[in-house]
C-alpha cells in the first residue's frame, strides 16, 4: 500500500476548525478528489488517514502533517493540486510526498511558533522574554482533559525572541503596531503550548498581552543537531523515493 | 452602498467560545455573492444552533434556489449560544450571517424558517441582537420585512406580533415571487413605505400579514371573528404547493459544513406529501397531496450531491420513504452503483407495513446494519385505530422476526402518550408489545441477544389536523402513565433487561401545545419568557418549564386553557383563515370518526377527494411507477 505524507496549511478564519473537523473535512475532500483512499477492514470501516501533531483550535498553521493510504499508486503532484481544489479554501494543500521507511509523528520533534500580540507593549514584552530565558524552570498550569496539570514551561523552549511588525488582521487594534514574538518549542508530554509560555510570561514578568493573541505555527520537523534548525521533515522521504536524483521529480536531465 | 463585515470584530470573540467554527462560514459549496450585485437581499434564519440549522432542507434550498435568481442574494444565520450572545452584547457586535458576515438588519427581508415552535424565543433574541425593534408595529422602513416560514408558520398567531408576513407551504416558488415584489418595489423608489410593499404582498393572497387582520373575541375568551381590517386584503390566505418536483432538484450544491453537525449526510427528498392520514401528523396533513420525485431524478440527484459533497450517506427523506411506488427499485439501484464505495443508504422513515426485508437488505448492503426503527406511535390496537395509524400487531412480529433473522440485533420503536381517548391500559399495551417483539427475536434467532429501544414522548395537538378540536392530556396524567410504563418495563425479569426506555416527560409538551395551538395573546407570554432569559428552548438543559408557567401568569394567560380544553365544532380556531386546503368539516367529521375508532383509506390507492385539498388548491397526486430503473453510473 502506497501511503502520501501531506503537509497543509490552516489559515486565516479556518484556524477555528478542531481537529475532528479538520478529519471530516478531509475525508470528504478524499471522496471528492477521487483519491483511492485505502479502508480498514472490520464492521466499521475508516478511511486510512492519519494525523501527527494537530494544531490547537484557534491557531493557524503552516505546517500540519497527516498521511492517507491509497490502495492504487498516486502521483503526489497530482494529489495535491486535486486535495487542494477539494478542501474548503483556508485548509490549503502544500506538499505531498511518497512516505518513505520510519514514522512522520517522530520526525515532528520542535515546533516554529509566531505569536503575534495586537495592543502589547515592546519593551514591556523583552523584559518579560529576558526573565522567562532566565529562570531555571518556569511551573504553569493548564486544564487538560485529564484536569488541572502542573509542569514546566521553560525546559521545552529552545529559542525565544521579540520583535515589531504590524496587526496583520487588523482585527483588534486597527492599523496598530503588533509584538511579535517568536519561539521554538520542543514537542514534550505533556505538550508545552504557545500560550503555556504566555502564561509563564505572565507569571515570571505580569506580562499579559490586552486581546487573545493570533497563533500561527510557522514550522514543524526534526532539529538538525549541527546547525539547530528546523528541517523540513518530508525532505526524508523525498531524498528516498527520488533516489537522490536532483531536480523535480518526473523532470530528465539530458547529459 | 456597501455593507461592511462585522467578521473582524467578531473574530475578536471567538477564541472566548464554545466550537467557534460555526460561526466562521466558509463551508464548501456556500455562496458570498457581492452585495451591490444585487437589489434583493435575504437573510434566511433557522431558529436553532448551527448544528441543526445548517443541515436543514428548506434553508438549503431557498439558499440556493434565491442565490441562483439575477439580481438577488441570499445569506445565513442561525441562533448563536449564550456564550456569544454575552460577548457580543458585550462588544455591540449585532447578529451576522455566516456567508458575508453582515449585519441582519443591512438585508430586506429575514426570512425565519420554523420547524418547531420552540425556535421562537431564539428568532426573539435574533431580532434584538440585530437591533431590529421586536414588536413589527415598531420597525421603520430601514428594517428588514420578518417573514416566517415552515411547518409551524401554519398557525403564526403566537408570534403575530414579531412577524410582519408568514408564508405557508412550499417555499421554492413563493420566494422568488416575493423576491420580485420587493424588487419592483424598491426600483420604484419604495413608495409608501412599509406598509405598501406589506401591502403589496398581503394582495397577491399569498402572503400573510398579521397586521392585516383584526382578531375580535367573545367575553369568555373565545376569537369571535379574524377579518381583514383593509379592502384588498383576502379573507383567507393559501398555502403553496410545488408541483412537478423533478423540476426543483434542489439541493444541487449541498452546504458541507466544517463544525460538526446533527446529520452528516447528503439527504435527497423523495417524495413531498403523505396521505396515510395519520391524526396526529401535521405535516401528513398540511402537505398534501403526495408527489414524487421520479427514480431516475433521484439517481441523478444523488449522483450529483456525493460528488459535490463527499458525504459518504445518503439520506432519502420523505414523511415515509418506503412508500414511494418505486423504492424498491430506488433501492437496489442505489445499492447497484455504491456497492464497494463504503457509501451507505438510510431511509429515515419507513412505516411497517411498507417495509420489507429485501428492501432493508439492499440499504444496509453497503453500510452497517445496526438498526431499524419503526413507529407504531399507540400501543393498543384500539389506539392505532383512533389515531388512523393501522399498524397490526400482527404486522409489526412479521416485520421484527424478518429482521432479526435476517441479522439486526436492535428495533427501535416510537410511541407517544396522552392520545385523545387513551387510558392507562392503552400506554401499558406498549409493554406487551415490546415484549413479544422480543420474544419473536429470540424465537427466530435462537439467541437472548435481541435488543429493542422504546422511545416515547406526549402527544401535542396540532393546528390543520382533526386532533386541533382535542383537549391535551395534561402533564400529570402523561407523566404517570410513563412512570407505570418503565415500573413494567424495568421490573419485567424475563424481557424487561432486553428493552430499554427513552421518554420525555410531559411538561415540555404543554409549552409546545400553548405556543401550537395559541392565539396572538400567547406572544406576550413569549416575549416575557424571552426577557426571562428564555433561549434554545428545544434543548432539555436551556428549557425551562417554571419560566415558561411564570411568564403565563405574569401576561394574564390560562395555559389550561389553550392546552388541555377540547374545543366545540364551532369555535372560530386562531388559525381559521390561513388555508392549507383541508375542508373544515371533513376534518371535524375525522376528528369524530377518530373517537368512535374509524378507519380512513390513503387516497393515493383509492382515489378520494373528501379532505378537500386538491379541489382547492389546484393539486393533484403525482405518482408513479414509470417504470424505468437505475443505470449503472458511467466510470471516467
Amino acid at each position: 500500500m502506497q501511503r502520501l505524507r501531506v503537509r497543509y496549511a490552516k489559515r486565516g478564519r479556518l484556524r477555528f476548525t478542531s481537529h475532528r473537523d479538520i478529519s471530516r473535512a478531509v475525508e470528504r475532500a478524499v471522496r471528492r478528489a477521487g483519491i483511492p483512499v485505502a479502508f480498514s477492514a472490520g464492521f466499521s470501516p475508516h478511511p486510512k488517514i492519519s494525523y501527527a501533531g494537530a494544531a490547537p483550535t484557534g491557531v493557524a498553521s503552516e505546517a500540519e502533517y497527516l498521511e492517507i493510504g491509497v490502495t492504487t499508486p498516486c502521483d503526489p503532484g497530482q494529489v495535491r493540486q486535486t486535495l487542494d481544489e477539494s478542501l474548503p479554501t483556508g485548509l490549503d494543500v502544500l506538499d505531498v510526498v511518497e512516505a518513505g521507511p520510519g514514522g512522520l509523528a517522530d520526525r515532528l520533534e520542535v515546533s516554529d511558533w509566531e505569536v503575534r500580540l495586537p495592543g502589547a507593549d515592546r519593551e514591556f514584552a523583552g523584559v518579560a522574554v529576558e526573565k522567562f530565558l532566565a529562570a531555571g524552570t518556569v511551573e504553569v498550569e493548564r486544564l487538560t482533559k485529564k484536569g488541572l496539570r502542573r509542569f514546566d514551561a521553560r525546559e521545552a523552549v529552545l529559542g525565544l525572541t521579540v520583535s515589531e511588525g504590524s496587526d496583520r488582521t487588523a482585527a483588534q487594534v486597527q492599523g496598530g503596531p503588533c509584538v511579535i514574538l517568536r519561539m521554538v518549542v520542543r514537542h514534550m508530554t505533556p505538550a508545552v503550548r504557545p500560550d503555556d509560555v504566555l502564561t509563564g510570561l505572565r507569571l515570571v514578568a505580569d506580562f499579559a498581552p490586552p486581546v487573545p493573541p493570533e497563533v500561527t505555527r510557522l514550522a514543524q520537523g526534526p532539529l538538525d543537531a549541527s546547525t539547530g534548525a528546523l528541517a523540513d521533515p518530508l525532505d526524508l522521504d523525498r531524498d528516498i523515493t527520488r533516489g537522490g536524483e536532483a531536480g523535480p521529480a518526473g523532470e530528465h536531465v539530458a547529459g | 452602498m456597501s455593507v461592511e463585515s462585522i467578521f473582524p470584530r467578531l473574530e475578536a470573540l471567538l477564541p472566548k467560545v464554545q466550537k467557534p467554527i460555526q460561526y466562521v462560514g466558509g463551508e464548501l459549496n456556500s455562496t458570498v455573492k457581492d452585495w451591490d450585485t444585487a437589489d434583493v437581499r435575504w437573510a434566511l434564519m433557522y431558529p436553532d444552533a448551527y448544528e441543526v440549522g445548517l443541515p436543514n432542507q428548506g434553508v438549503a434550498i431557498l439558499y440556493e434556489i434565491l442565490n441562483e435568481l439575477p439580481g438577488t442574494l441570499a445569506e445565513r444565520t442561525y441562533a448563536v449560544w449564550p456564550d456569544l450572545e454575552k460577548l457580543m452584547r458585550a462588544e455591540g457586535v449585532p447578529q451576522f450571517t455566516v456567508d458575508g458576515h453582515r449585519p441582519v438588519r443591512a438585508f430586506d427581508v429575514l426570512g425565519v424558517s420554523f420547524s418547531t415552535e420552540l425556535g421562537y424565543t431564539n428568532m426573539l433574541t435574533a431580532l434584538d441582537l440585530a437591533g431590529i425593534p421586536l414588536r413589527a408595529a415598531d420597525r421603520g422602513d430601514d428594517d428588514p420585512i420578518v417573514l416566517a416560514g415552515g411547518h409551524a408558520a401554519f398557525n403564526p398567531e403566537p408570534i403575530a406580533d414579531f412577524l410582519d408576513a408568514a408564508v405557508l407551504g412550499d417555499g421554492e416558488q413563493i420566494s422568488i415571487a416575493i423576491s420580485e415584489v420587493v424588487r419592483e418595489w424598491k426600483a420604484e423608489g419604495r413608495p409608501g413605505g412599509r406598509d405598501e410593499l406589506l401591502m403589496r404582498l398581503a394582495e397577491s393572497g399569498g402572503v400573510y400579514v398579521p397586521k392585516f387582520y383584526d382578531v375580535e373575541y367573545h367575553a369568555d375568551g373565545r376569537i369571535k371573528r379574524v377579518a381583514p381590517n383593509r379592502a384588498d386584503v383576502p379573507w383567507r390566505v393559501h398555502k403553496h404547493t410545488v408541483m412537478d418536483l423533478d423540476e426543483w432538484p434542489y439541493p444541487k450544491k449541498p452546504l458541507v459544513p466544517l463544525a460538526e453537525t446533527v446529520h452528516e449526510r447528503f439527504s435527497v427528498e423523495i417524495f413531498r406529501g403523505c396521505t396515510r392520514g395519520c391524526r396526529f401528523c401535521q405535516a401528513g396533513m398540511i402537505t398534501r397531496p403526495v408527489r414524487e420525485r421520479s427514480i431516475t431524478t433521484i439517481g441523478a440527484m444523488v449522483d450529483n450531491g456525493i460528488k459535490e459533497s463527499g458525504f459518504n450517506e445518503v439520506g432519502l427523506l420523505s414523511l415515509s420513504s418506503a412508500d414511494h411506488s418505486e423504492i424498491a427499485d430506488v433501492a437496489k439501484g442505489l445499492a447497484d452503483r455504491y456497492e464497494g464505495t463504503n457509501t451507505s443508504l438510510s431511509l429515515p422513515s419507513t412505516r411497517v407495513d411498507a417495509f420489507n426485508i429485501d428492501l432493508a437488505n439492499e440499504f444496509s448492503r453497503n453500510g452497517r446494519r445496526s438498526g431499524l426503527t419503526f413507529a407504531p406511535e399507540g400501543g393498543s390496537e384500539r389506539m392505532r385505530k383512533v389515531i388512523n395509524k393501522m399498524v397490526t400487531e400482527e404486522d409489526l412480529i412479521r416485520t421484527v422476526t424478518a429482521a432479526y433473522s435476517q441479522g439486526w440485533r436492535q428495533v427501535k420503536l416510537y410511541f407517544m402518550c396522552g392520545l385523545p381517548t387513551e387510558e392507562d391500559e392503552d400506554v401499558l399495551g406498549i409493554a406487551d408489545l415490546a415484549k413479544k417483539v422480543i420474544q419473536a427475536g429470540r424465537d427466530a434467532t435462537g439467541s437472548r441477544d435481541i435488543r429493542c429501544t422504546v422511545s416515547i414522548g406526549g402527544f401535542v395537538p396540532k393546528p390543520h389536523t382533526p386532533f386541533q378540536w382535542a383537549g391535551q392530556a395534561d402533564h400529570e396524567t402523561v407523566d404517570r402513565r410513563l412512570k407505570a410504563l418503565r415500573d413494567n418495563l424495568r421490573g419485567d425479569k424475563r424481557y424487561g433487561r432486553a428493552i430499554g426506555f427513552r421518554y420525555h416527560d410531559g411538561k415540555p409538551s404543554i409549552v409546545e401545545g400553548l405556543l401550537s395551538r395559541g392565539d396572538r395573546r400567547v406572544g406576550a407570554v413569549i416575549r416575557a419568557v424571552w426577557e426571562n432569559g428564555g433561549r434554545f428552548d428545544g434543548w432539555s438543559e436551556h428549557f425551562s418549564y417554571e419560566r415558561w408557567m411564570a411568564a403565563a401568569e405574569q401576561a394574564g394567560v390560562d395555559v389550561g386553557w389553550y392546552t388541555t380544553r377540547e374545543r366545540e365544532e364551532n369555535e372560530v380556531l386562531p388559525w381559521d383563515h390561513l388555508d392549507a386546503g383541508l375542508d373544515r368539516e371533513w376534518l371535524w367529521q375525522d376528528w369524530q370518526e377518530a373517537v368512535s375508532g374509524a378507519e380512513v383509506e390513503d387516497c393515493r390507492w383509492t382515489p378520494c377527494y373528501d379532505c378537500g385539498v386538491c379541489p382547492t388548491m389546484g393539486t393533484e397526486i403525482q405518482i408513479g411507477p414509470t417504470g424505468r430503473k437505475l443505470l449503472p453510473l458511467t466510470v471516467v
